[in-house]
């Protein structure tokens, strides 16, 4: 299976070496919330957001579950501290790094693809920088942020088992002539 | 096509972004119901044309439950409300009256006559 495409409107590449934390917490609880925050050093995000400092990000999933990236050598002492911060409290730090596939896509073409097969209103009005959305893609369920403004850069993940149908997925729609041209255009 | 908005996330999608579980607000009799209680729960399911409460799933979204009241003829969406709740709450079924006047909630489930000798 391919794991890049180059050229043309939309550039992609698969991600690796990105670990992945999945945390499930009461997000209105201050101290679990600051325990995440203070070892990852990354501003909680609002919902539907996605937050970043240097190589880590943090993306709220839903209204009790974050999902922190970082790079993987970092997953074993990060999940450390995560833990020593929630101590007895009604929250879970689990290494998923594993779980999900990650994705880059980039280029004036990358906003477009998504918006072909996401049932998300992607204009830029309405979807912009640190906007995170979980959703699907085709019959694929799968989240995306736009994490750079130019070139327009997104990052979506996906399960691990379904990388190779989104590699698929990415190149038909990024093949010349599979852009309707509607953002280009606005 | 169904627009939904969930009330964990707040994201508004259509429905395709969603999964829809049935009728709301069924009632499950305890032990010692009759069959025709359990049957009832098990089988029966209102099917109005108009008004009507679901439950919905935001599956490829936030992945929580929630209720949903809306018209089956016209699509409308009348409100999303918590799924753990036995009954629509007021503010909801102002909504309603306020789009369908005269419309009431159909009464709830009862359950059938135990047989005799139950316990
Ligand atoms: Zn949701």
């Amino acid at each position: 299976m391919a794991d890049q495409m180059t050229g043309g409107a939309m550039r992609w590449a698969r991600v690796a070496g990105r670990g992945m934390i999945g945390l499930r917490l009461d997000l209105g609880d201050a101290a679990l919330a600051g325990a995440v925050t203070g070892a990852a050093g990354v501003p909680l995000p609002a919902p539907r957001r996605i937050e970043t400092a240097g190589a880590r990000r943090l993306a709220w999933m839903s209204p009790d579950e974050l999902l922190l990236f970082l790079p993987a050598e970092e997953v074993p002492a990060m999940l450390e501290a995560i833990r020593a911060g929630f101590g007895d409290g009604f929250a879970m730090a689990v290494d998923l790094s594993e779980a999900r596939a990650l994705f880059r896509l980039e280029g004036p073409g990358a906003r477009e693809a998504l918006a072909k097969a996401a049932p998300v209103d992607l204009h830029p009005d309405a979807f912009g920088p640190g906007d995170f959305r979980r959703t699907r893609l085709g019959q694929v369920a799968a989240a995306f942020a736009q994490v750079g403004e130019a070139p327009e850069t997104f990052e979506l993940v996906c399960f691990r088992s379904l990388a190779e149908h989104m590699a698929t997925w990415l190149d038909t729609a990024g093949a010349p002539g599979a852009f309707p041209g509607v953002f280009a255009r606005a | 096509m169904l627009l939904l908005t969930c009330p964990h996330c707040g994201v508004s999608a259509e429905e395709t972004e969603f999964h829809p579980g049935g009728e709301a607000h069924l009632k499950r009799f305890g032990p010692g119901a009759s069959d025709d209680a359990f049957a009832g729960y098990m089988f029966e399911r209102a099917n109005p044309r108009g008004v009507h409460f679901e439950r919905w799933r935001h599956v490829f979204g936030c992945g929580k439950w929630f209720h949903l009241a809306r018209c089956t003829a016209s699509l409308e969406v009348f409100g999303a409300y918590p799924a753990d709740v036995t009954a629509p709450p007021e503010e909801i079924l102002a909504k309603i009256r306020a789009r369908r006047p005269g419309w009431e909630p159909a009464p709830a489930a009862k359950p059938a006559a135990k047989p005799e000798g139950d316990a």
